[in-house]
């Protein structure tokens, strides 16, 4: 088992940090390490650089101003940030419009918002994941007073892409403010805050090749928000708390490199890698089925169920054939119960338990793809050899 | 990742006994698809009347495969006296510990087990006695929970019901008849008291109260993802009877694995001196 080679297919859980945006944060950990608010030169120098990263991110964005974004602990936070910020500025209750398979981050503070007196609306998805435009049409035309519209770019779990822009053009012509947690798009799709317009939006650098830590913002002007985490004048009196200066220079780094990559051809490297995925794992394995195959995908994600077995069991078997995955099903998560956004669309109990995500990322290379095309077919006839749900 | 022992990964990676014997003496099958693990366990007893042979097949994580692995090792050799002597505590100290939120794969196997010298004994076939009418065939969900969960989570649609307790979440054939039952229990309803406020002193009325808001505020959202739920039975002193429900009732495992939510959520809430006796 020690011989393995580490196959990463997990790259929606977490990604490996770009060497170079490595290298570009060290100096700010060895070196700068000075306050950017100080007034002596050795910190005041760190805002210089900030100042720069801050531009390179809002240029990722193709935000309008610098002053558009702001740093934040993670995108959790972001989000937490552009749920309770906007609710809070309205001073009264109003509705918030979201979908049921957001991640944590946004159902969380939606449940809360709700205890808050907040009306909170989910719009489902159908069988391939797809956003219910009609139920969300009607949502919005349902609900006078003020509205919140919070909707992701992009699935974690499936990699399916919402009608980020129509979603958004509604949400305008309705009155609603806009937010959008493009956390898994960010690096797989152009982010385009000036064609779409959208309010606020939250990205992680984890999930694009820079550290754990760092989140962003982007908070178009004008829009009424009111701090969640209060503190100093940091952010414009946006969020309070000491710029984490190395991982910001960090993230600005992972946005240069992630913009270069949509130019040159990775995408389509990566969905080709990811489509062979589909069609081997498909054409090697009877009874299973792509969650989320019918709908418009990110080109990293895989999401497949193998139907009659057990995802916990699939990815530790993976696991010592040196690959790394993640699953749906309630034992991997820790829980009681299965995902829900395999739930909500609608997939069998017998392929719920069994789903197994593969995420891509521009460090995957066809050896490693072929590796898993080896060794999960094996894997999946194994535990269905000892399933007692399988006709032998 | 879970912290398990090497014994159970060795029995993961390596299942002792996995298929099925052609003319088994005693058979059974516990748990489902949609709980998410399921075993079927089967034995053949030798002419010296002890287990010659066992075997299973296991649907679940890597604890439950292991744990079914580990019970066919410890039932060999065995005399049916002595196999039903088996807890689901020498299971896991067989394999040398589970982790706690896995101790349902253990008493799965013991369950399997005893279902299995049920079977032997008095050919009767593992099936879940519920008196009351079974909505939803595919989980074995019946109207009286169906009921329970509508009226005490104020659902008002089939999918929240299927939510709540699964009821539905399989074929689909019963959904028409959820929706009657729960437009049944919407119209019957009445506003139901705000929960009381927690004082100093708790009377013993109160403290039965904030017992009961305990259990729907902390326990009954996770027993009900589940497909479960807990009923308060009797509070005597230090002493709290409680009752499973739902998919919960007659599943051991709930005991085990819930044991530790109901206590915690008690004592943090109500009592640290509260004593939980499971019906």
């Amino acid at each position: 088992m020690s011989a393995a080679p580490l196959v990463y297919l997990d790259n929606n859980a977490t990604t490996r940090p770009a060497p170079e945006a490595v290298e570009a944060m060290l100096p700010y950990l060895t070196e700068r390490w000075g306050n950017p608010s100080s007034m002596h030169a050795f910190g005041g120098g760190v805002a210089k650089p900030l100042a720069e990263a801050r531009a390179r991110v809002a240029a990722f964005l193709n935000a309008e101003r610098p002053e558009e974004i702001v740093f934040e602990g993670c995108a959790t936070e972001g989000d937490n940030h552009a749920l309770f910020g906007v609710t809070a500025a309205w001073g009264r209750p109003g509705t918030v419009i979201t979908s049921r398979v957001e991640h944590p981050a946004v159902l969380g503070p939606c449940l809360r918002l709700r205890e808050l007196g907040h009306t909170v609306v989910e719009i489902g998805v159908d069988g391939e994941g797809r956003f219910d435009l009609p139920a969300y049409e009607a949502a919005l035309a349902a609900h006078p007073g003020p509205k919140l519209v919070s909707v992701m770019w992009a699935n974690n779990e499936t990699g399916v892409l919402f009608p980020i822009k129509r979603i958004a053009e509604m949400a305008k012509a309705a009155g609603a403010t806009m937010h959008t947690d493009a956390v898994q798009a960010a690096g797989k799709v152009p982010l385009d805050v000036r064609d779409v317009p959208v309010d606020l939006l939250t990205i992680a650098g984890h999930k694009m090749h820079a550290p754990k830590g760092i989140g962003a913002l982007y908070v178009r002007r004008g829009t009424r928000l009111k701090p969640f985490v209060i503190g100093g004048h940091q952010e414009r009196g946006r969020r309070g708390g000491t710029e984490n200066v190395p991982y910001i220079i960090a993230l600005a780094k992972a946005c240069d490199l992630a913009q270069a990559a949509l130019a040159d051809g990775t995408e389509a490297r990566i969905r080709r890698l990811r489509d062979k995925l589909q069609a081997g794992l498909l054409a090697s394995c009877p009874d299973a089925r792509v969650n989320g195959g019918g709908a418009e995908r990110v080109a990293n994600t895989l999401n497949i169920s193998f139907e009659y077995i057990e995802g916990e069991s699939v990815l530790y078997h993976l696991s010592d054939r040196g690959i790394c995955a993640s699953s749906g099903s309630a034992c991997a998560a820790g829980s009681l119960e299965p995902s829900h956004v395999i739930r909500a669309m609608g997939v069998p109990f017998t392929a719920v338990h069994g789903s197994i995500r593969f995420s891509l990322s521009r460090y995957t290379t066809e050896e490693e793809i072929d590796h898993v095309l080896r060794h999960c077919p094996e894997v999946v006839a194994e535990m269905r050899a000892i399933s007692p749900f399988v006709k032998h | 990742m879970w912290d398990y022992t090497d014994k159970v990964m060795d029995h993961f990676r390596h299942p002792r006994n996995v298929g099925a014997i052609e003319r088994p003496d005693g058979k059974a099958t516990v748990g489902s698809l949609a709980c998410g693990d399921a075993l079927t366990f089967m034995f053949r007893l030798g002419p010296d009347g002890r287990i010659a042979e066992a075997k299973f097949q296991t649907f679940g994580c890597a604890s439950a495969v292991a744990s079914s692995s580990a019970l066919t090792e410890m039932v060999i050799g065995k005399t049916l006296e002595e196999a039903e002597k088996i807890t689901n505590k020498d299971i896991a100290d067989y394999l040398g510990g589970l982790p706690d939120q896995k101790m349902h794969c253990s008493v799965m196997g013991r369950e399997a087990l005893e279902a299995a010298i049920r079977n032997y004994r008095t050919g009767e076939e593992n099936v879940v006695q519920v008196n009351d009418e079974i909505v939803c065939t595919c989980f074995g969900v019946s109207r009286a929970e169906i009921e329970r969960v509508t009226r005490e989570n104020r659902l008002h649609t089939v999918e929240e019901v299927t939510n709540y307790c699964k009821a539905g979440g399989g074929c689909g054939m019963c959904r028409e008849r959820i929706q009657e039952i729960v437009d049944e229990v919407n119209h019957a309803q009445a506003a139901a008291p705000a929960p009381a406020k927690p004082t100093k002193r708790l009377t013993t009325l109160q403290r039965i109260k904030l017992i009961e808001q305990t259990l729907e505020e902390q326990v009954r959202p996770v027993l009900r993802k589940d497909g479960g739920d807990v009923e308060l039975v009797d509070v005597d002193g230090e002493t709290v009877r409680i009752a499973f429900r739902g998919m919960c009732a007659g599943c051991r495992s709930a005991a085990i694995t819930r044991d530790n939510l109901i206590a915690n959520a008690l004592h943090e809430f109500v009592d640290p001196a509260i004593q939980v006796v499971m019906e």
